[in-house]
């Protein structure tokens, strides 16, 4: 920077009238221009993916390789959610970090305070952010979950359990085995049957990336809470897997889903599962998509009243 | 025109800001001096809504700065030039700020040519120097041609380089007939640049005045002058009020006037004056007793520059 004066030659052009007054529009450019801008949002999105897809694919040849050596295995495979859980279950925790980095990078490096005063509507930065975060993270979500499914079912093509979007497809529900010849294969007779239709894997691939989506927006929501990249990563990720694992563990199992129900991770669960009794313990998937949902609003409404009246 | 009224801040217990009342001018560049700690960047939040008051208000051309249609179209505000998330680039740190007011995208490249930072607009600001981080947070502060800026210890850290360049851009935009309201610890950075001065020190006003009022009135304050007719100009400040003493090597030492008023008395008199300054010494003195002890002059607003004159 040799330039020690003001560089007299530099003519600003004029600015064109203004009418009305700064509002949501252009805070959602904004936040559309800060969350492109950074490299932190495509690590973040770039290993949601690699994970989801990298893990559905190494699930379906598991699952086709069990089911080559011992047929048997078919029984009750549900294909979608082998394919789908590394996304659920792990992509959440992912997202959840780019969730909480929206916001709490803004405080971390200071620049909440030169957006504020850029921008000084509290109110509508929030919600600016909320849905430029939301709707970005729903289409890679919705991206993401398809490849999932997409390559997972690849992988398990010809074990005769890989799902379709195009065509149902029938399971055997259970398995009865008996001992077999002496270092021969077991014999095994399949029971009853399960239809598996295009409509429910469609609902599970959609369902597990709202679910997702949902799950971001806690973390989102923590970090405006919280305002401390590492205190609302922790805090998202104790919520959304830590505990619940724990709890799931711990408690006895006579009460144990009685707990576990209602914490927000539940819900991906039963919301990726296309064999009818997958999980008898929880609420049915919307249901229990409501507890992830309301959790989500709860957080997202006490940190914006948090945003608006703190000192920045 | 920024109008502060009885503005006090608190974090916790300590008192931050205390009953604070002063006016911004339009067109000038006023000066806001105290020691460290003196509450000056408190009282820059406070006028931008950054922070909320505990008592009194705020107000930038009759409005609470939450509620100007185009803030950044009004003011431009430079409280700390790291305030920013230095993953982005310098061109997408200002674009992001001038979408949020709906300023076309062109400004952002003008702004950067403006303060020399062409050449680096696309890399990421955490590798800018200091000086280069200040001059991306002025090109920031000029986005929105505002009339109206504010600057928090703009040199603070800066070479004498990066110094020179902001006294000269605080000059050009006040010669521009803008409102330029800026912090300074130190005296003698506002000696040159300032036309007014707002003096605080632990959070309470202790001067409100103009710049050759303060010169005038601070007691320690005194106006160098070398002529060949001492004896001469030494009778015709006397007649005016003015005590001037010799100086062993021929130069007279003026007390009680203000530089202005020694050089126009002068002129009247057809007096040859071969140098007339401020005495620096003197003056940054007289501030650092004026503010060292701030708790003897909680005098209020109407009694403070009169306390000046008699008090130190």
């Amino acid at each position: 920077m040799a330039t020690t004066t003001v560089a007299p030659d530099v003519q600003l052009s004029k600015l064109p009238a203004a009418t009305g007054q700064a509002g949501l529009v252009g805070a959602l450019r904004s936040e559309f221009t800060k969350l492109r801008s950074v490299r932190s949002t495509y690590w973040t999105i770039l290993a949601l993916f690699i994970v989801s897809v990298g893990v559905a694919a190494i699930a379906g040849f598991g699952i086709a390789s069990n089911i080559h050596n011992g047929p048997w295995n078919a029984a009750g495979t549900d294909a979608t959610q082998a394919s789908l859980i590394a996304f659920f279950e792990i992509g959440q925790l992912i997202i959840a970090v780019l969730g909480a980095l929206v916001i709490t990078s803004e405080y971390s490096t200071g620049m909440i305070r030169t957006s504020l005063t850029a921008m000084p509507r509290r109110g509508t930065v929030y919600a600016a952010k909320l849905i430029v975060f939301t709707t970005v993270t729903l289409i890679v979500s919705l991206i993401t979950s398809f490849i999932s499914f997409f390559v997972g079912q690849a992988a398990m093509s010809g074990s005769g359990v890989n799902a379709s979007l195009f065509h149902s497809i029938t399971i055997p529900q259970d398995v009865n085995m008996s001992p077999g010849p002496q270092n021969g294969p077991p014999h095994y007779t399949f029971i009853g049957h399960i239809l598996i239709s295009p409509g429910t894997v469609l609902t599970a691939i959609i369902g597990c990336a709202l679910f997702v989506t949902a799950a971001a927006l806690i973390s989102f929501a923590l970090g405006s809470i919280i305002r401390h990249t590492a205190g609302a990563i922790t805090a998202a990720i104790g919520l959304l897997f830590v505990v619940p694992i724990i709890l799931r563990v711990a408690l006895p199992e006579s009460w144990r889903w009685d707990v576990v129900r209602f914490f927000p991770d539940s819900a991906g669960q039963v919301l990726s599962g296309t064999v009818n009794n997958n999980n008898p313990h929880l609420w049915s998937a919307w249901p229990q998509f409501g507890v992830t949902l309301i959790y989500a609003a709860v957080f997202l409404v006490v940190g914006a009243y948090l945003f608006r009246k703190r000192d920045a | 025109m920024i109008e502060v009224r009885g503005l006090t801040k608190r974090y916790g217990d300590k008192v931050a800001v205390n009953d604070l009342s002063f006016g911004v001018e339009p067109g000038k560049v006023t000066g806001f001096l105290g020691p460290n700690g003196a509450g000056k960047t408190t009282t820059m939040r406070l006028i931008l809504g950054l922070d909320y008051p505990n008592a009194g208000e705020v107000t930038v051309d009759g409005k609470r700065y939450a509620n100007l249609a185009y803030p950044m179209r009004e003011v431009g505000a430079l409280l700390d030039a790291k305030a920013v998330h230095g993953g982005r680039s310098a061109y997408n740190h200002l674009l992001c700020l001038a979408q949020t007011n709906n300023l076309p995208k062109k400004r952002v490249g003008e702004v950067l040519e403006l303060v020399g930072l062409s050449e680096v607009a696309r890399k990421r600001s955490k590798g800018f120097s200091l000086g280069m981080s200040q001059r991306l947070g002025i090109a920031g502060t000029l986005l929105g041609d505002p009339q109206v800026l504010m600057f928090d210890e703009p040199v603070n850290g800066l070479d004498p380089e990066g110094i020179l360049w902001i006294r000269n851009l605080m000059k050009a935009l006040a010669a521009e007939g803008r409102t330029v309201f800026v912090s300074s610890h130190l005296m003698s950075e506002m000696e040159n640049t300032a036309d007014h001065l707002i003096v605080i020190g632990k959070g309470k006003l202790i001067a409100d005045c103009t710049m050759a009022e303060f010169i005038a009135r601070s007691s320690g304050a005194a106006v160098r002058v070398r002529t060949p007719s001492a004896d001469q100009l030494v009778l015709a400040l006397a007649a005016k009020g003015g005590t001037a003493t010799a100086d062993s090597d021929g130069t007279l030492l003026v007390h009680g006037m203000s530089v202005d008023a020694v050089g126009d008395i002068a002129f009247e008199e057809g007096i040859r004056l071969h140098e007339l300054s401020v005495l620096r010494a003197s003056l940054e003195e007289a501030f650092m007793e004026l503010t060292a002890d701030s708790v003897e002059y909680h005098a209020g607003v109407p009694g403070a520059t009169a306390k000046i004159g008699s008090g130190v």
